[in-house]
């Protein structure tokens, strides 16, 4: 069977031919779509359509520099690749004209250049993988994200891709495969950190002549987009981690259970699937070795629960997505009580590099006990939005101060939340600790899927827990009474405070609830739904005192504990705070200081963003 | 099946392999509450109250889904599980109704049986209670879910008959309630009001209309006896009150057809005051009450009968 090495021979070429020409790819992930992407590439076509410009044009999904999109890059024979950066229609047409026709590089859009052989280094343009962005990031998952065309299954087998599967299935034993994951000390990435060797073992020894494999693709965490990321910009990566997946644990069958609100995804993803099918490396006898692995998208409702991996097999199975009692697990009673193996998106994206690469190349990254790498989404209030892969074990300070660029306006750090609303935050005391499974367990968050929300001095840490129980409160599917009617009544209580009618007992009866309900709801939601709440208890207590005993929020947040005033030796006079006020709150004689009624104030802060004199003080 | 010896509350006990920890803790006696387990129906492991702490256990297990297990040390009311009982608790009554002197269900109700056991007055908490009318648009069954615990049972019996699945869970979080298709009253579903989640409702969300304000529980005498109204063969209680018959309920709703309409409202035939106890035949114009064997014309036959008996 050497037909897949022709296929990538063949491919390897159109790639190699294609690179003669000039090309100009366009970032249209959902990112890139949502900044404008799609509008660049009209311009860009309709400009090379009038002209007849000899100029190829691609899309490629996200490639992790959020805080730039929308984002193009050129190739242009003879140059290095350059990636732009905050282009808009206006200017792409400025970079089709200068560099893709004329070879001149547009310095002050151009993000990075990627050096390549035969090419002329450009001397005023950082190199890419020198920026600091992407000097301490490992590439592995999302190595082909935002470099292939998602949709081309060509591009994605010129790049080695279905070798894996084709190594699996032509040399490998079910075990062999399995013990090659175990060796590698993959670890679930979706948040439990589950050895995903030891998880696909008990799925091939359990019983049944009809076994699944489930891929998690329910992402939900506020400001977590990894996943995304990787089903947009490579989706076959995740069919073949999934392939290799049925293969070695006896399964012919895989559910993708993506949530509808990523229709970009799904759309790729069912590309990917018809491509597959197409050249014989999906459905049936694949590659000729009589393995058979047909798959199905399930697009899920909206439940955040459904992401708790029994929800999803009973919302696969056409039932309200409320998780069941485990034991049994889903290895031996899963989808429709076969036995299933699931695993996210980023995990099953690891595997054909594992396959490839070898066990030990993968376990040569990270800590003792946590292998790899590990993607981030880092949003909130840094200098770098976007997606980040790093080697497990790196310090938190480095992706938040070096490849998130720090925190945005000069502010102080305050704050970093890890794993979406099961985890919990980390202060500044603690960020040279390790990213890896457990030292973040020690600390009271989790690895989760993965995404980093950076909070500022600005940030209340209460009105955080707040937010964050709102969302498990909403996102409680009702089975279980402490999940239910606890987290309602956890909101509450930090409601009452963040209003400024908090009572001496409320911390008390916080850390009561949360124990309980950690200790006796059903499934992982409700189980962690008070990390947030304790981690803040456990970190900025003194927050809560402020707010409960003083009637203060220091951070300036809560409205209800804010009273404006106008600091009469600072105020001018100058009357422009008078003029925004809503409700004619602020009275005073030109040229003399000002003053608010704080009966009428309703607290909007118009008059703080218009005074140029710092003349007012919010506290 | 092999045994397996495990300690409960310091007594060591060997049980079946494969028994959970509630069945094995019956065995020697020791309580644990339960709301939405049901032994022959149901065990979604969902109302949490039945927890049990389990030496070596990260968490507080529900005893109903968790089995035993060889050298297991289980402690069925030690602080942490009262806490967390009477955590439950405060939770679940924060939410109720506390109208529980005209309750129907006063005296036979589950979580006021527990919440006087680990002394929750429902003080702990103030927030938002539900404020759903109650469902009163049929003759048959007074729903009223401010009460409702959402432990299940009403929709798993429900949904053990084929033909059904009137009810299930709908919404989510704290707005989780049981609703019938579109959320219609019962009226406008597809109920048939056979009454069996009347049957399993721990507390006064579901109520048999007919015995309303009829009496308390220990106001009632029950028998159980087989309805013969048809041939499915029912089981359900009379329910006597000073001696006389006040209502019919079904008795065990889990197994078996439900009990329909006909067996519960045929007590209306019994208490007719327009009841012919004889039957009558018309002689001479008029109607004369005459005994069944001359009204059915069996008379000379059991005559007969009589003498080939002897």
């Amino acid at each position: 069977m050497n037909s897949l090495a022709e296929k990538r021979k063949t491919y390897q070429d159109q790639l190699a031919a294609k690179a003669k020409k000039t090309v100009i790819v366009v970032g249209l992930g959902t990112c890139g779509i949502a900044a404008g992407g799609e509008k660049i590439w009209s311009a860009i076509k309709g400009e090379i359509n009038n002209k007849k410009l000899d100029i190829e044009m691609v899309y490629s999904g996200c490639v992790g520099m959020c805080y730039k999109e929308p984002i193009i890059e050129v190739h242009k024979p003879g140059m290095p690749r350059v990636i732009y950066g905050d282009v808009n229609p206006e200017n792409a047409l400025q970079i089709l004209q200068d560099h893709a026709v004329n070879g001149k590089v547009v310095n002050d859009l151009a993000v990075a250049q990627d050096p390549k052989e035969g090419a002329a280094k450009l001397p005023d343009v950082p190199v890419l993988n020198e920026l600091p962005f992407y000097k301490k990031q490992v590439k592995t998952a999302i190595a082909k994200c935002g470099v292939i065309n998602p949709d081309s299954i060509e591009e994605y087998i010129a790049f080695g891709g279905y070798e894996a599967l084709e190594k699996v299935l032509t040399g490998m034993s079910q075990v062999e495969v399995i013990d090659e994951v175990k060796k590698s000390g993959l670890r679930g990435r979706g948040g439990g950190g589950f050895s995903t060797g030891l998880k696909w073992e008990f799925a091939n020894k359990a019983q049944g002549d009809k076994k699944y494999v489930v891929c998690n693709a329910d992402e939900g965490d506020p400001g977590a987009f990894m996943d995304r990321s990787v089903l947009e910009g490579d989706p076959h990566a995740v069919l073949e981690g999934m392939a290799i997946c049925g293969y070695s644990i006896g399964a012919d069958e895989g559910y993708i259970y993506c949530r509808a609100e990523y229709p970009l995804a799904i759309k790729r993803l069912e590309t990917a699937i018809a491509r597959g099918e197409e050249a014989g490396l999906l459905g049936k006898n694949i590659l000729g070795t009589g393995f058979n692995f047909k798959l199905k998208i399930k697009a899920g409702a909206g439940a955040f629960v459904c992401g708790e991996e029994t929800a999803l097999i009973n919302s696969i199975e056409g039932k309200r997505g409320m998780p069941r009692v485990r034991p049994p697990f889903p290895a031996q009673s899963g989808l429709w009580a076969k036995p299933t193996n699931n695993n996210n998106v980023e995990t099953y994206a690891n595997i054909p590099n594992i396959i490839r690469q070898g066990s030990s190349w993968f376990a040569s990254m990270g800590t003792e006990k946590s292998k790899g790498s590990k993607v981030f989404a880092l949003t909130g209030k840094v200098n770098r939005t976007g997606l980040a892969e790093v080697p497990v074990g790196i310090t938190i300070r480095e992706i938040i101060f070096e490849i998130a660029g720090g925190i945005q306006d000069n502010k102080k750090f305050k704050a970093v939340q890890i794993g979406g609303p099961s985890g919990g935050c980390i202060p500044e005391e603690h960020l040279d600790t390790p990213v890896d499974y457990d030292s973040l367990i020690a600390l009271g968050a989790m690895m989760g899927s993965g995404g980093l929300v950076v909070m500022d001095e600005t940030t209340c840490m209460v009105d955080v827990a707040r937010f964050f129980l709102n969302f498990t409160k909403n996102e409680s599917c009702g089975k279980c009474t402490p999940c239910r009617e606890g987290t309602k009544r956890m909101l509450e209580i930090l409601e009452t405070i963040c209003a400024g009618k908090g009572k001496p007992e409320d911390i008390t009866t916080l850390e009561r609830l949360s124990t309980v309900i950690k200790s006796t709801a059903l499934c992982g939601l409700g189980q962690t739904a008070p990390n947030p709440v304790l981690a803040t208890l456990k970190y900025f207590r003194s927050e809560y005192e402020d707010h409960i005993f003083n009637k203060k929020c220091p951070a300036g947040v809560c409205n209800a504990l804010l009273e404006y005033k106008i600091d009469a030796e600072k105020c001018k006079g100058c009357g422009s705070c008078k003029k925004v006020c809503p409700v004619e709150a602020i009275s005073g004689e030109k040229k003399q200081p000002h003053e608010i009624d704080t009966s009428k104030c309703i607290k909007c802060g118009s008059c703080i963003e218009k005074c140029k004199l710092d003349a007012i003080i919010r506290g | 099946m092999s045994n397996v010896n495990l300690t409960i509350n310091g007594q060591k006990v060997s049980v079946p392999a494969g028994i959970t920890i509630q069945e094995a803790a019956e065995q020697i006696g020791a309580f644990i509450p339960t709301f939405c387990f049901d032994k022959d129906l149901t065990a979604p492991g969902a109302c949490r109250i039945c927890v049990v702490e389990v030496a070596g256990m990260r968490n507080l297990p529900a005893s109903c889904v968790t089995a035993v297990a060889e050298g297991m040390v289980v402690q069925t009311e030690s602080p942490v599980v009262v806490e967390a009982r009477k955590m439950i608790l405060e939770l679940l009554v924060a939410n109720h109704p506390l109208d529980c002197m005209t309750c129907e269900k006063g005296g036979n109700c589950r979580l006021q049986d527990y919440a006087y056991r680990y002394g929750v007055t429902g003080g702990a908490f103030v927030g938002e209670k539900h404020e759903y009318l109650p469902d009163s648009t049929n003759p048959y069954v007074y729903r009223d879910l401010n009460k409702c615990i959402l432990c299940g049972k009403c929709v798993a019996t429900c949904n053990a008959v084929s033909e059904r699945g009137v009810i299930n869970f709908a919404f989510r979080g704290f707005n989780t309630r049981i609703a019938t298709f579109m959320d219609a009253d019962l009226k406008d579903s597809e109920c048939v009001y056979c009454n069996r989640c009347v049957a399993v409702c721990p507390v006064g969300a579901l109520v048999d209309k007919n015995m309303m304000g009829k009496g308390r529980i220990w106001d009632l005498e029950q028998k159980q006896v087989t309805c013969t109204f048809c041939e499915s063969g029912c089981n359900f209680n009379v329910n006597y009150r000073d001696g006389k018959v006040v209502g019919v309920t079904a008795a065990n709703a889990a197994a078996g057809r439900p009990l329909c309409l006909k067996g519960r409202l045929g007590i209306n035939f019994m208490q007719n005051p327009d009841c012919i106890e004889k039957p009558l035949l018309k002689k001479d114009g008029e109607f004369v009450a005459v005994t069944w064997e001359e009204a059915l014309g069996i008379a000379p036959i059991l005559e007969k009968l009589k003498v080939i008996n002897k």
